[in-house]
């Protein structure tokens, strides 16, 4: 039950096009009932108070629900326990005398901002690019005038989780993003309402994904296992059913706008 | 001042459709000349910047998180209420009218809730359509629940994330007007100042959070919805950076406040574990549908109840909800439990470290119906809790207290959702419209999305039809502009210069003020206390100018000097809270003034306070001036408010 005293290892980059480097610092008396990131406010109180710069980090909600946070802990993208985000960690997961290091989601896609923090503008690319259904407001029929069975709806809001953290590229030795774009794919196609649209949608997001620099997937599944919300990489195989389908259907037009599949 | 509501006449079931008949309308043809800057991405910002888009106005929108899908609507768990009456047990938009004024304590305007209750309906059919996932029964139809303040089920849900759900829906509707170059979105881009320009709203100074560059953007309207400023208490359930700088901004700049000390604690959070403490988790109403709340009966206990709480019989165990409000349980509104809570730890009954908390127990519910069918209605709250406590609540009751969460205080607005500054329209936490003084659980989900989809786009409508499109714009060359932008790098300069030399950090301030303002201006409010903190909020503000620490540089990516922008506006805001609170010498919904009771509940003054206070800024270091819009009730009569 005693406070912990630290030793940590910080990614410090003054900005996106500065050289960055690993710094180390001692932090002291860390409570088990902190979270990973109260540890960090207290290290950031303590090098203000010695005139230093603090670590710019990113968090909002620090409920694991934002997607906001985005460290990789001990070399892994949201830390040590599973179905975690970074925010969610606490300390009691770590003991006294331990050398923790901390470094941003890194990825060519996601360049960092300033030490701990990134750019993941790429991700809200491939939703512009297809990621909805068009209904427009006012357009709606009664909520209940289609029916969706229970296991449907639920295997729809499993793909929904994703909260857009962005620990699956992180996680992925090629920074591949397929899992992200599967989970948003999959939301929308186990869905009757995102059936018109189906393979336009799944064309269009994954070529946003290629354009916006992720690299292939080579089914190491780092991502599944990364993934604060558990999602299965089982959404990738239908991406790519879904999306073979687009490409052989692409070839009648006609077939695409009529949402064939 | 003028507080006109612009309510339109006739009964109160027809307000609504006859102003949407009455508004003046922009030809589809026209609309792409105008341009609306809309700040906020949450539900309320989001859906408005996607509908207006849709009909083909230019919009520009921002937010300061790094995309727009993180505002803090995400962070909603429990539900969002609407009148469809799926479940047949005599729900109705008469009846949800009737819970919201009620529920609000009667210091809502019945015009507005009226308006919600109609539009609630339109709001399941939208996010369905956009393949919101929403809980479903076997059969395929939408599942319910019950909230509190309500004994129908209306309350529709997805698992405990609602609020991500629908953000989802909006910032896909959002992204799809992105792509279609009807949006322009700026993420990590801070506004810090309102411009008007002959006393209407011509634009926005904002400040590039990863740049530090400030810039300029102007529109034919400005909307605001910038979400509640609860984070004035430090400790709350918001999000980190939720904060009050937009809409104190525009009140400086002549928005009128409304009703700023009312403010939300909600009954159900997890209670401070330590001083490094940067938030508190709320732990979702809807677990009062199936939890029973209770301390132990005598303080004796308290010991033995903190250690194992199973150890103590149902005859020891005070069901105090249960007990007081026979009717409600459980399900009583957020105020009325939170005071509750307050009152049991008081008394010395209070459970764990501290004595600051109540048991909710999931003993009887996990017996009646199994522990798997607990976990599948609530196993990630479930989860949230072990994980931040390290203790497991199927085996052992939560412990919870109440915590800071909502804030139905906010900018004044018409029911064309106007604020007294023409062209400023306000829209879903940041106004102060529909809950009046206590909000429903579900409520405000519901209110951003009819704000957003169904109510923006006529109102804003009717004020652009009013401005010729060609002149109704001024650039942002303009003198007025230039004098703002020089106003907000003059502050920026200061905190800079005084950052470097000063010694006590921003969080630090940031800790003290919300100490004083839980203490003086939080669950239970006297006039020594508030009086007193009128003194310690100034003391305390000028020692932030004086010896605020604020490391870096200004034109780069600061996060000292945004939280040192946002506290410097808390510290002036609260002291308008504590005025509020003083002035109200009554008590309503979640404004409880200990003087104003009657048997342990609010007292309501309706003589003296049947009306919406709104501020307005008078400049530096002078008192604000109380405006008074009164408030009527045709409909639901004003009865003391009871759930017992
Ligand atoms: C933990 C929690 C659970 C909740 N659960 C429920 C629930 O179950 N049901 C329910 O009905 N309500 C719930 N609420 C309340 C509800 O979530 C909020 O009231 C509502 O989502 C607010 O939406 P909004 O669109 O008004 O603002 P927000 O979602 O807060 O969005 C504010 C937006 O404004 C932007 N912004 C703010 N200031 C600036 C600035 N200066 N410059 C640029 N951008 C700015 C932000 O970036 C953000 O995009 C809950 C609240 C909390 C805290
Ligand atoms: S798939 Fe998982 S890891 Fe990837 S963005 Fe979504 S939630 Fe994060
Ligand atoms: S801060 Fe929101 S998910 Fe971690």
């Amino acid at each position: 039950m005693s406070d912990m005293n630290l030793t940590l290892h910080i990614w410090r980059q003054a900005k996106g096009t500065a050289a960055g480097a690993m710094k180390t610092y001692q932090v002291k008396g860390i409570s088990e009932h902190a979270s990973f990131l109260e540890m960090l406010d207290v290290l950031n109180e303590q090098l203000q108070e010695k005139g230093e710069e603090p670590v710019a980090f990113d968090s909002d909600c620090r409920e694991g629900i934002c997607g906001m946070c985005s460290l990789v802990i001990n070399g892994r993208p949201h830390g040590p326990d599973a179905g975690t985000t970074t925010c969610q960690l606490h300390m009691r997961r770590f003991k006294n005398g331990d050398e923790i290091y901390i470094e941003p989601f890194r990825a060519g896609a996601f360049p960092v901002v300033r030490d701990l923090c990134v750019d993941r503008k790429a991700f809200d690319d491939i939703v512009a690019a297809g990621g909805y259904v068009t209904a427009n407001v006012g357009s709606a029929p009664d909520a209940n005038a289609v029916p969706i069975p229970k296991e449907q709806a639920d295997r729809a809001f499993d793909a929904a989780a994703c909260i857009g953290c962005g620990a699956c590229v992180a996680a992925c030795p090629n920074s591949s993003a397929m899992l992200f774009t599967a989970a948003k794919v999959a939301h929308l196609a186990h869905l009757p309402q995102g059936q018109p649209e189906r393979l336009r949608r799944v064309k269009a997001m994954v070529t946003a994904m290629d354009a916006a620099g992720f690299g292939n997937c080579s089914n190491h599944y780092e991502c599944e296992a990364a993934c604060p919300k558990g999602i299965s990489k089982d959404y990738i195989a239908l991406m790519n059913r879904d999306y073979a389908k687009s490409v052989f259907v692409a070839k009648d037009a006609k077939a695409v706008s009529d949402g064939a599949g | 001042m003028n507080l006109d509501a612009r309510i339109p006449s006739g009964p109160i079931a027809e307000k609504w459709n006859r102003a949407k008949f009455e508004l003046k309308l922009v030809n589809p043809a026209n609309k792409r000349k105008y341009s609306v800057i809309v700040v906020g991405s949450g539900l309320a910002g989001g859906a408005a910047a996607a509908t207006l888009a849709e009909l083909g106005y230019n919009v520009a929108c921002f937010c300061f998180q790094d995309t727009p899908r993180r505002a803090h609507s995400i962070a909603a768990q429990g539900g969002i209420n609407a009148a469809k009456n799926y479940q047949n047990d005599g729900d109705s938009i008469h009846r949800l009218f009737y819970d919201t004024v009620k529920g609000g304590d009667f210091r809502a305007r019945e015009a507005n809730v009226h308006r919600l209750a109609e539009v609630s309906v339109d709001i399941i059919d939208q996010c369905t359509a956009q393949g919101v996932p929403f809980a479903r029964e076997y059969g395929g139809t939408l599942a319910n629940r019950s909230f509190g303040g309500a004994q129908v089920s209306r309350t529709f849900y997805a698992r405990g994330q609602t609020g991500q759900q629908l953000l989802i829906g909006v910032y896909q509707a959002l992204a799809r007007q992105i792509a279609a170059g009807k949006v322009t979105m700026f993420n990590r881009t801070e506004m810090l100042d309102v411009v008007t320009v002959d006393g209407r709203a011509a634009g926005i100074v904002v400040r590039d959070l990863v740049t530090g560059k400030i810039e300029s953007h102007s529109a034919h309207a400005v909307i605001l919805a910038t979400g509640g400023y609860g984070n004035v208490f430090y400790l709350s359930t918001n999000a980190m950076g939720s904060n009050v700088t937009a809409t104190y901004r525009a009140y400086k700049r002549g928005a009128a406040f409304g009703n700023p000390c009312y403010t939300q604690i909600h009954p159900t959070c997890i209670p401070v574990s330590g001083d490094y403490q940067s938030k508190l988790t709320l732990m979702s109403e809807s677990l009062r549908n199936d939890g029973r709340v209770w301390v132990p009966k005598k303080a004796e206990d308290v010991a033995k109840a903190s250690k194992d709480p199973g150890s103590i019989p149902d005859e020891d165990r005070d069901y105090y909800l249960e007990r007081k409000y026979p009717s409600y349980g459980n399900l009583s509104p957020r105020d009325i439990a939170s005071r509750a809570a307050k009152e049991a730890c008081d008394d010395g009954r209070g459970v764990g470290p501290g004595g600051r908390g109540v048991y909710l127990d999931f003993r009887d519910a996990i017996k009646r119906d199994s522990q798997a069918k607990i976990a599948e209605k609530y196993g990630n709250l479930f989860d949230m809790y072990a994980r931040i406590t390290g203790e497991n609540p199927y085996q052992q009751p939560m412990r919870i207290y109440p915590a800071v969460h909502y804030t139905m205080g906010g900018l004044w607005v018409d029911y064309h959702l106007q604020s007294t500054i023409p062209g400023m329209f306000v829209l879903g936490e940041a106004n102060f419209s529909d809950h009046g003084a206590n909000r429903l659980g579900a409520s405000a989900l519901m209110q951003g999305l009819a704000d957003g989809y169904f109510i923006i786009s006529y109102t804003l409508g009717h004020y652009l039809a009013g401005i010729n499109a060609a002149t109704g714009k001024v650039g942002t060359d303009h003198p007025e502009f230039k004098r703002v932008e020089a106003d907000v790098k003059g502050r920026i300069d200061k905190l800079m210069s005084i950052g470097a030399k000063g010694k006590r950090t921003v969080d630090s301030f940031h800790k003290a003020l919300g100490h004083i303002m839980w203490e003086k201006c939080g669950m239970a409010r006297t006039k020594e206390g508030l009086t007193e903190a009128l003194k310690a909020i100034p003391a305390l503000r000028e020692e932030f100018w004086q010896d605020v620490k604020v490391l870096g540089e200004r034109e780069t990516f600061n996060q000292s000097l945004e939280k040192a922008g946002r506290v410097a506006d808390f510290l002036e805001f609260a002291e308008l809270m504590c005025q509020d609170a003083l002035e109200r010498e009554e008590s309503c919904g979640g404004h409880f003034r200990t003087e104003y009771q009657e048997g342990g509940e609010a007292k309501r003054d309706d003589e003296r306070f049947c009306h919406v206070a709104a501020w307005e800024y008078q400049g530096e270091a002078k008192k604000p001036v109380r405006h008074v819009e009164p408030l009527t009730f045709e409909t639901v009569k004003l009865a003391t408010r009871s759930y017992k």
